[in-house]
């Protein structure tokens, strides 16, 4: 078996590390590029939205490196992540790419279920070895989004623009290589190290926006075209509302980890806008977009694929919270069309309209 | 003078109106409900909605506003959950928080629907709607035991080959005898969301226009429930869309009938359970060799396309039909 996975973000850092620490042998698709998009785009469905197209795109790239089995989430509806592994993979055969499906449904009720599937993936191992694998690849993920945090700071923060980005790359790598817990431990203090390196200006005055929405274009550098980079070469400290590990404390634990921000605060914070969840996180957007605005934040910025059902409830919804709280909101819908110069000049100009606000208020 | 409930005349109105409209009425309401889709009430809706949501849903806003003057409530269910385990679309799960702030509404009717559970899931919902209007809970119990008679007889109508406004004008006596639609040449197949194919002003009265082309047509309400749901688990997992398994299971029953021609998937642009069930359809339909359009629409669509492409199709139908023969 050669398993490989679809891309979002950092994620296959975490999955490696587990399956690797299995002895599964794993096929990394290539990073998401305009060809995968291109692939994705041609045999997908036309209003598919668009993870599932850059699935698709992963999957055929992967096939192309010897992948021959499709590790996948599951779901339960009621949007549509839930049957992606379905079409994809019926999209796949009438293609003539006989590949194996292993999907893994979230857990109902506790986090073993997902034990046993991960187990059957590895064929033989031990539960203590099952058990320590997924330890291993939760604290990759735990450590990624430290750096990711970090370099949010760091960003609109540095003297020479670029340097940041550098040494977030460099950390980045040292997390992945590290191929068990100890050197783990080692490559989290290097990392730091490494960040700490960036020459900062810690004085200097920042907006802060929370970027909120779909949890894939969100975590998605390729599928948001870089927004966050983009924003931190603006001047500005971004702050998201879904992490990799938050979501796996919560969609695939049920939150036995402690001490992380969870999808019940945020939840709770939407309820007077948005009482009921409407599948994926557009709960969740609503929720953290109530509360960023109490934590004082400039701005939101909202990104979704087009079409995505949940975001699309949460965007009708967050006028009325953006007024209330009198804070602006930036919608930004990702597809295949999206360009770069367009997405910047909306970019610039929201971060100016930010900066005007926030002279104003710091003159009265 | 009784409480007006305002019904808008969209989305799960063409499955539960008859039943909403006994259940208001038994106890003591004035039922109102929003008239027929057109421009207009679009246009309310298109002003008033963001550009990303469906065209059924945009409409749903203009129906609401038309009825906040003539209505002292009006009802716009949570619909979370009508079946065990299944759910409609994140859009229902939302809808009275979207259209909550809209200007000038009276009260929201905005009870939950949610059988996620179980079926009682029914019978909360409308002790909680039945509230609105009285507190007696005997007289509740006894509407909602009417109204459920009277749904069984609306589903029985429809399976009967009737249109939901055939069925409910047979329902409130408007027509003496149900006379059942003639056989025609050839049957097709008309597959979408019920709230798309049977509003005359979504679908560009796509159903009168396959009729008076020559066509039976054949919709998925048209299939009891046993079937559609025995075809439908045929799928590689079990879909969670209650209306997308419902249309699915029913497009695989057709596809295996013999005197089934052709088959039309009509589509809201932007919609996202269609993206995936009718890409499912139109694969099982090629794979049957059945012939298959897909009709996609949205606020733009023009009716002259639409027209000449059905007409093409049904040609095309016809054509390889006679071959066959
Ligand atoms: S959350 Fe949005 S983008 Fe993700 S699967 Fe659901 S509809 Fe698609
Ligand atoms: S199922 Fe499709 S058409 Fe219906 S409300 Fe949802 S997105 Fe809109």
């Amino acid at each position: 078996m050669r398993a490989t996975f679809p891309h979002m973000g950092n994620l296959y850092i975490s999955i490696k590390a587990m399956l690797q620490y299995l002895g599964v042998d794993v096929v990394i698709p290539p990073p998401s590029s305009k060809k995968t998009l291109a692939l994705g785009v041609k045999y997908s469905p036309e209003f598919a939205c668009l993870p599932l197209k850059l699935n698709l795109g992963n999957f055929i790239e992967a096939r192309e490196l010897g992948a021959d089995t499709i590790i996948m989430a599951g779901g339960c509806g009621p949007c549509r992540f839930g049957y992606y592994a379905q079409i994809e993979h019926a999209i796949l055969k009438d293609l003539g790419y006989e590949m194996e499906l292993i999907v893994l449904e979230p857990p109902e009720r506790h986090a073993s279920e997902l034990m046993v599937k991960i187990r059957h993936i590895s064929g033989s191992r031990s539960w203590w070895q099952v058990y320590q694998a997924v330890r291993f690849g939760f604290q990759k993920a735990r450590t990624v989004d430290d750096l990711e945090m970090n370099v949010f700071y760091t960003r609109p923060r540095e003297l020479t623009q670029g340097n940041a980005d550098a040494a977030y790359q460099e950390a980045l790598k040292l997390i992945d290589l590290a191929s068990n817990p100890a050197e783990l431990k080692e490559s989290r203090s290097k990392a730091a190290m490494i960040m700490k390196r960036v020459a900062m200006d810690e004085k200097k005055p920042v907006l802060k926006v929370g970027v909120i929405g779909e949890i894939y274009t969100l975590l998605d550098p390729f599928s948001n075209q870089d927004i966050e980079r983009r924003l931190g070469s603006l001047g500005v400290e971004v702050n998201r509302s879904i992490y990799l590990s938050e979501w796996i404390n919560d969609h695939i634990f049920l939150g036995l980890a402690k001490g992380l921000r969870s999808k019940k605060e945020a939840c709770s914070a939407a309820h007077p806008y948005l009482r009921h969840f409407v599948g994926g996180h557009g709960q969740e957007t609503v929720g953290s977009a109530v509360n960023y605005a109490r934590a004082g934040y400039d701005g939101l910025i909202q990104v979704f694929p087009f079409t995505c059902m949940p975001e699309i409830v949460a965007e009708s919804i967050l006028p009325v919270m953006s007024k209330d709280y009198s804070i602006p909101v930036l919608t930004l819908i990702m597809d295949e069309h999206t360009g770069e110069a367009g997405l910047m000049t909306r970019l610039e100009a929201f971060v100016d309209l930010l900066d005007r606000r926030k002279t104003v208020k710091e003159a009265l | 003078m009784p409480i007006k409930v305002g019904i808008p005349r969209t989305l799960l109105y063409y499955y539960y109106f008859p039943m909403w409209k006994v259940f208001f009425e038994a106890l003591g309401a004035e039922v109102v409900l929003s008239p027929p889709s057109t421009k207009r009430l679009l246009a309310e809706g298109l002003k008033n909605a963001v550009d990303e949501v469906c065209l059924p849903i945009k409409l749903t806003f203009g129906h609401v506003l038309d009825l906040a003057a003539k209505a002292d409530l009006i009802f716009l269910p949570r619909i979370v959950s009508i079946e065990k385990k299944e759910y409609i679309c994140p859009k229902f799960l939302g809808l009275p928080d979207m259209i909550r702030n809209l200007k000038g509404l009276p009260p929201l009717i905005d009870v939950n629907v949610n059988m996620y559970r179980n079926k009682s899931g029914a019978y909360i919902a409308a002790q909680e709607a039945g509230r609105f209007i009285t507190s007696n809970h005997f007289k509740i119990w006894n509407a909602y035991r009417q109204a459920r008679k009277v749904q069984k007889k609306y589903f029985r109508l429809l399976q009967l080959g009737l249109m939901p406004s055939e069925a409910m004008a047979v329902m409130e006596d408007r027509v003496r005898n149900e006379h059942l639609p003639e056989p025609q040449d050839i049957n097709v197949v008309l597959i979408g969301h019920p709230y798309n194919i049977y509003d005359s002003y979504i679908s560009m009265n796509i159903i009168k226009r396959l009729r008076s082309m020559g066509a039976t047509v054949l919709t998925a309400e048209h299939v009891p429930e046993k079937i559609y749901k025995k075809c439908a688990a045929c799928l590689p997992k079990k879909l969670f869309w209650t209306l997308g398994q419902h249309m699915i299971g029913a497009a695989l029953y057709y596809l295996n009938r013999h005197d089934v021609s052709g088959m039309v998937h009509v589509a809201a642009f932007g919609c996202g359970p269609d993206s995936m069930t009718g890409d499912l359809i139109e694969r099982y339909a090629r794979a049957a060799g059945m012939p298959f359009l897909n009709l996609t629409i949205d606020e733009h669509t023009g009716e002259a396309g639409i027209v000449t492409r059905l007409e093409a199709f049904l040609d095309m139908v016809m054509w390889k039909k006679a071959i066959i023969i």
